[in-house]
């Protein structure tokens, strides 16, 4: 980077830092506890607060809900180096995302990549605007880490398709007003069968059923489709699926390589760091000791957390200039969940009984428990570890017959 | 600055990546030596050569002769030496003595210098008086006598200690054993006189000596740094020799991993390759990224250790241990995937093993740094 770019990012940090100071109220800096604290839009949404509602309105103004995304499709068109300092800025402040929603994370970057312009000029800005709350409809019952085994066909009727078959731990379809879906168009062909489809969960034939977790929480669906009518284009340039008709596993392995980087929490400081400092204030507070074995654990867990969060700091630089090995976002998924799960393991032996208390106003709803059993999902979501590990015997090992 | 290699430090990973594994590979070096049961253990002409290659004064600032290269670029070398199970006294001579000797007077770095740069000297550091690393605890004495000092005592685990034409050696001139001030670090030439070894040879078939230093008469100008506040340069010793200890632990990690995914290749059994087997692709797997990791955090602390930053010490720290627990599975699961044939001494893959026993144990394993880390920490 020249030294013109370092001025001009200093004096953007800084035009930065005023606007927020300026924008973001006081109540939107404090972390989020429950779902709700976050805006995730859609027909539905309501705002919790006027605070929030204020700072949505601020970011949307600004492109801010989607800053790194084109002007013409929602956002406010800054460069990667701009985006990093708008996150390390917002995270200077602890300031809430504005907007939340399977549409940032996951479709906007398949229709980034794969979509026509109308989809772009369609989809993208209702994303940015937070008018349409999408879910994603990838895993069937007996589809998991099999994913290309999935059965949810949809029936060529020349302008549309008829959509039958069931997907699950479909995030939120309760709340989604989209979804997008794969669902198999070709019968003969397991890889080239497959397309990526885009409809309306309010369509006909379409019922969700929340399934309740180990933590209490239902965060994830069944989603049922009978008999469901998808047109084949929602007008001129704005076809119902993204990319190719049979080719919609394509955009799928894309985006799972997206979503394993976002798992693997590469980017995200705070899960990567270590614990034995905080654990021990801790244990203090409740006035107990680390035992000797417990802080050894922790000890080692904190040399693994180190030595990962400069693996997260070597990646993301590697990707900026094309010297990651392209499978190399498997192995940061493996090794970030793993680690999460060790690290709720210790922080639970920390807490001790405390830490079983499962609605008590001390454990903030039993946040400790309920957070714990919520990461044994890390490793299985988005492509379960055994499966990580096959694909770097494979594609980065090139072990006979993975 | 981002985690990787700049194009000129690619450029000397390639150089001295080809010359290490031409000239220093384990039939040239490791078995060559050991089969001749070499008293020195490391071969005299490949350390002239790497001085040649201009290796041997990396660290050495400019002003002194050196290329005033940092800890990343000797880490690059040190890499290669891993991979290639090379016996040599890089690490003490070029990383260790020469980081105490950037502290020395004018007169010890003249004295020394020249003949790390060109390949004729070989440096010691004489630090641990225990089996287990113990850097807290130095109770060798060094009394004042006339304008010098008289050394007394005795030091354990001195890798290459007989061969060594100086052995920077850490002594207490005050206070009591386990104080952190009052150490002073002398160069003891070779030929001092109540200077006596024991050699013993290592399992990696390194040399090492158990020192004994029975009043051993010092000149005043042996002193590196300042008398009773030698810690601050033991630390900064420990930092860069840990370091570079990483950077080695990576290249056997490396070279065992390499090893082994290929035999995994090859070897047949039940008519198939045993690289189909699952059971061994999910830990070939799981290596490959625990390495990968421990490379980054390795990259992280010369980054680090040249930026002179305040982390540089812990992240060292996390270094050497998450480099010590990578490497021993590295070698571990190699021996274990090579079947028989991987305990048999014709295959190169038991000498990782031996020679990543030695290197954890030098300068602190995995167990002593992790409650490094703990310390460091605040907990």
């Amino acid at each position: 980077m020249s030294d013109t770019n370092i001025a001009d990012l200093e004096t953007f940090r800084q035009e930065t830092r005023n606007w927020l100071a300026a924008n973001c109220p006081p109540e939107m800096r404090e972390p989020v506890r429950d779902e709700d604290d976050v805006y995730w839009g859609g027909r539905r949404a309501t705002f919790k607060n006027d605070a929030q509602k204020a700072w949505f309105e601020a970011c949307l103004a600004k492109g801010y809900t989607v800053p790194a995304w084109p002007k013409a499709y929602g956002g406010a068109g800054l460069s990667p180096p701009q985006a990093k300092v708008l996150r390390e800025e917002m995270a200077r402040i602890g300031a809430r995302p504005p907007l939340s929603s399977f549409g940032i994370w996951m479709l906007g970057p398949a229709l980034l990549q794969f979509g026509t312009e109308g989809q772009k000029q369609r989809f993208l800005n209702e994303i940015a605007r937070g008018e349409i709350r999408w879910c994603q409809g990838y895993s069937e019952p007996g589809s998991g880490s099999d994913l290309v085994s999935l059965q949810t066909y949809g029936e060529d009727k020349h302008d549309n398709w008829v959509v039958n078959g069931q997907k699950i731990w479909t995030s939120y379809a309760d709340h989604a007003d989209w979804i997008f879906c794969l669902v198999r168009t070709d019968k003969a062909d397991k890889y080239q069968g497959i397309t990526f489809m885009l409809f309306d969960m309010a369509s006909k034939g379409v019922t969700t059923k929340p399934i309740l977790l180990i933590s209490g929480n239902s965060p994830f669906c069944e989603t049922f489709f009978y008999n469901v009518s998808v047109p084949k284009s929602y007008g001129d340039d704005c076809p119902a699926y993204v990319g190719q008709i049979n080719r919609g596993w394509d955009v799928a392995k894309y985006l799972l390589g997206h979503e394993r980087e976002m798992i693997s929490g590469a980017d995200n400081g705070d899960r990567a760091a270590a614990i034995g400092a905080a654990m021990k204030r801790h244990a203090g507070k409740t006035g107990d000791e680390l035992d000797p074995v417990l802080r050894a654990e922790l000890a080692m867990f904190d040399v693994d957390a180190l030595a990962y969060s400069a693996m997260g700091e070597k990646f993301l630089d590697e990707i900026k200039v094309g010297k990651a090995h392209p499978a190399q976002p498997n192995m940061m998924k493996y090794a970030g969940t793993e680690l999460n799960k060790r690290r709720h393991e210790l922080m639970m032996a920390v807490g001790g009984s405390r830490s079983l208390e499962w609605d008590s106003d001390d454990t903030d709803g039993g946040k400790p428990a309920r957070g714990w059993l919520r990461t044994k999902a890390n490793s299985i979501e988005g492509g379960t570890s055994e499966v990580m590990l096959n694909v770097i015997a494979k594609r980065i090992l090139d072990l006979p017959g993975a | 600055m981002p985690l990787y290699h700049t194009d000129d430090q690619a450029m000397l990973a390639d150089t001295a990546g080809g010359f290490i594994a031409e000239e220093g590979n384990i039939a040239k070096q490791l078995r060559h030596w050991r089969d001749r049961d070499c008293k020195d253990g490391f071969g005299h002409g490949l350390w002239k050569q790497m001085a040649e290659m201009g290796f041997t004064g990396m660290l050495v600032e400019e002003a002194d002769g050196g290329l005033g290269m940092g800890h990343v670029e000797a880490g690059i070398v040190l890499e290669q030496i891993g991979r290639n199970l090379t016996p040599s006294p890089f690490l003490t001579s070029s990383v260790l003595a020469a980081t105490a000797l950037k502290h020395g007077s004018a007169d010890l770095r003249g004295r020394y210098l020249p003949g790390l740069i060109a390949g004729d000297s070989v440096f010691a550091v004489a630090i641990d008086e225990t089996a287990r690393h113990r850097p807290s605890r130095i109770t060798a004495r060094a009394e004042k006598s006339g304008n010098g000092f008289k050394l007394s005592g005795s030091k354990s685990f001195v890798v290459y200690g007989s061969s060594a034409d100086m052995i920077v050696v850490a002594a207490r001139t005050a206070g009591a054993d386990d104080d952190a001030d009052g150490i002073t670090l002398f160069a003891v030439p070779k030929d001092a006189s109540g200077m006596s070894h024991n050699s013993v040879r290592l399992v990696d078939s390194a040399m090492a000596t158990h020192t004994r230093f029975d009043g051993v008469e010092l000149d005043g100008d042996a002193v590196i740094g300042e008398i009773d506040g030698g810690r601050a340069v033991l630390d900064a010793m420990l930092r860069a020799g840990r370091v570079g200890a990483a950077a080695e632990g990576v290249g056997i990690a490396r070279g065992a991993m390499d090893m082994t995914v290929d035999y995994l290749k090859q070897r047949k059994q039940f008519g198939r390759l045993i690289g189909e087997f699952q059971a061994l692709q999910h830990r070939a797997s799981h290596l490959y990224s625990e390495v990968e990791i421990a490379r980054a955090v390795t990259i992280k602390a010369q980054q680090l250790c040249d930026a002179s930053a305040p982390s540089a010490d812990l992240m060292a720290s996390v270094a050497k241990a998450k480099v010590a627990k990578t490497a021993r599975l590295a070698v571990q699961e190699g021996v274990q995937m090579h079947g028989g044939i991987g305990m048999t001494d014709e295959y190169d893959i038991g000498l990782y093993m031996k020679r990543d026993r030695a290197l954890a144990e030098f300068l602190g394993d995995a167990y002593f740094h992790a409650n490094r880390v703990a310390e460091l920490s605040g907990y």
